[in-house]
């Protein structure tokens, strides 16, 4: 397990058994950005904090990715739908991500979701790639299970 | 002291699938057709502003249209591309620099959806390595939260889509000219939930050239011109929601769409409730209905039963893209603002033929959006 990698560094905290969104927050005016980035986009600052982001938030929006995209997605050959949403962080930021969810029938704005790191793919040297997704949390599911430490 | 502007010259190359035909070709076309409509010659034309995404370089044009000199300038603004050459060319007669030119749009894109790269974008690669470089996810999202915010039904998704290949029937230089039922749409494969593959435009080719005088020197050209009243182009605020966001603000801000329709209209001196006939961008058919509120043209939630009374038809009270939109036209990047303005001067002159609207309009509305959120609007009056 140990050789999985993720998609990108910098993204989010890997290896680890809560992992977190990295973005960062302005020193000046407190607006989150996800990913981190160098200045702030709403007062222009460039004094910009790392910051982990919280593991849970709310469902803004969603869609449901019907056909492959083209370059440079590199999901699996044999394409599969797949979720993609935004989702309302406590720290004051929406991020956009994938989610583990592909049914649009299964998913509702406003729904409580939670932050996991999921397998992807595998690279060209054949390492298993994972990425971050937000799964909807358990207390949305009825009867599913508390997700294992 | 400014100068009002005037469209005095008209041409376009057919929207469509042209195999053999090149993009540079269908940008001489419609060059050589504003010309004409306009009754001037190439080295009467003292500027010119130009773009495309896939077709190769508008300024080199002129090794066809003839070595003249001229200042030719070279626009790449993503799905606002016609839009910003038109709005540059605007302001350039508008300032006194030169008293005529052309603007021009053309592209010629391959099949599918097009293949956005996030780092041009100043996105890390892994947002497109992921499978979220995707404009239709954009839109779904937009449209899926504004329908439960402001009441729009599935079934209205699929009458502006019904519309628009309505429309394209009756329009001889449009891509997809059979008219397709609202179950058609409703019905065919499901692209990105709630959208299906029906209502969403498809990336295409064609062209599309303007020319444009200062107002007063009209006549000389035409006895019917059109004034270009107001051409405004705007990009993103902080908080407002746009395409190929990792991550948003909580705090929305209005839209590049907003910002620009309101510019627009101050520059005119005139209000949405002026406009005759609009054509808006509808990359697919959420879109048309969020464009109508963000333009100003109706409060939002005011779709739904606008749209199922059959106001944006061609005789409603507000037609909404006559010319059939992106929808039936397809999107060739650089030309589509460009269409958008085509349509209008056809219809303030009269010439729309079978999708004319009635009543002689006299005051028409266009509005472009696009990547990574940037939208220019014009307000044009005959």
């Amino acid at each position: 397990m140990t050789t999985a990698v993720p998609l990108a560094e910098g993204l989010f905290t890997w290896p680890s058994a809560h992992p977190a969104l990295l973005g960062s927050s302005c020193r000046q005016c407190g607006t989150t950005t996800f990913p981190a980035q160098g200045s702030c986009p709403r007062c222009t600052a460039e004094d910009m904090a790392p910051r982990e982001l919280g593991r849970t938030g709310t469902l803004w929006s969603f869609t449901v990715q019907g056909f492959r995209p083209k370059d440079p997605y590199l999901g699996p050959a044999e394409f599969r739908p797949y979720g993609v949403g935004y989702v309302e962080l406590p720290d004051g930021v929406i991020v956009e991500s994938v989610l583990t969810e592909d049914d649009p029938d299964a998913l509702t704005i406003g729904m409580p979701m939670e932050l996991v790191v999921v397998p992807f793919t595998t690279d060209n040297p054949g390492r298993a790639l994972v990425t971050f997704a937000f799964r909807p949390a358990a207390a949305a599911v009825p009867g599913a299970e508390e997700p294992k430490e | 002291m400014t100068v009002d502007v005037a469209i005095v010259g008209i041409g376009m190359h057919p929207f469509g699938r042209h195999d053999g035909v090149s993009a540079r070709q269908q940008a001489l076309h419609a060059v050589r057709a504003a010309l004409s409509d306009a009754g001037v010659g190439w080295p009467d034309v003292q500027f010119a502003f130009g773009g495309s995404r896939d077709g190769g370089d508008a300024d080199t044009l002129v090794s066809e249209l003839g070595l003249t000199g001229l200042p030719f300038v070279n626009v790449w603004n993503g799905c606002a591309t016609g839009g910003s050459a038109l709005t540059t060319a605007d302001v350039t007669i508008r300032s006194g620099a030169f008293d005529l030119g052309v603007a021009v749009g053309f592209d010629k894109h391959p099949k599918g959806a097009f293949d956005a790269d996030p780092e041009t974008m100043g996105i890390g690669r892994w947002y497109g390595e992921v499978g979220m470089m995707v404009t239709t996810q954009f839109f779904a999202m937009k449209i899926q939260r504004y329908m439960r915010e402001h009441g729009i039904s599935t079934a209205t998704l699929a009458r502006v889509a019904a519309k628009a290949y309505r429309n394209g029937s009756l329009n001889p230089n449009a891509w997809r000219r059979t008219p397709l039922s609202e179950d058609e749409v409703a019905a065919s494969r499901m692209i990105s939930h709630p959208l299906t593959q029906y209502m969403f435009c498809s990336p295409g080719e064609g062209a599309v050239a303007l020319v444009l005088c200062r107002a007063d020197r009209a006549r000389r050209y035409t006895d019917r011109p059109v004034h270009l009243k107001a051409a405004a182009l705007r990009s993103r605020r902080f908080g407002s929601f746009e395409v190929f966001a990792p991550s948003l603000a909580v705090e929305r801000a209005d839209s590049p769409t907003v910002d620009a329709a309101r510019a627009a209209f101050e520059q005119a001196g005139i209000g949405p409730d002026d406009v005759d006939v609009a054509q808006i961008q509808d990359t697919e058919s959420g879109a048309e209905i969020m464009h109508m509120a963000e333009t100003g043209l109706c409060e939002h939630g005011e779709q739904e039963g606008l749209i199922r009374a059959g106001s944006t038809e061609i005789r409603g009270s507000l037609p909404v893209n006559t010319d059939g939109g992106c929808l039936a036209n397809g999107e060739p990047i650089g030309a589509s603002g460009l269409r958008q303005v085509y349509e209008s001067v056809l219809q303030l002159r009269g010439d729309a033929g079978a999708r004319q609207v009635p009543g002689k309009p006299t005051t028409a509305f266009t509005h472009v959006y696009g990547a990574p959120g940037i939208s220019a609007c014009t307000v044009l009056a005959r």
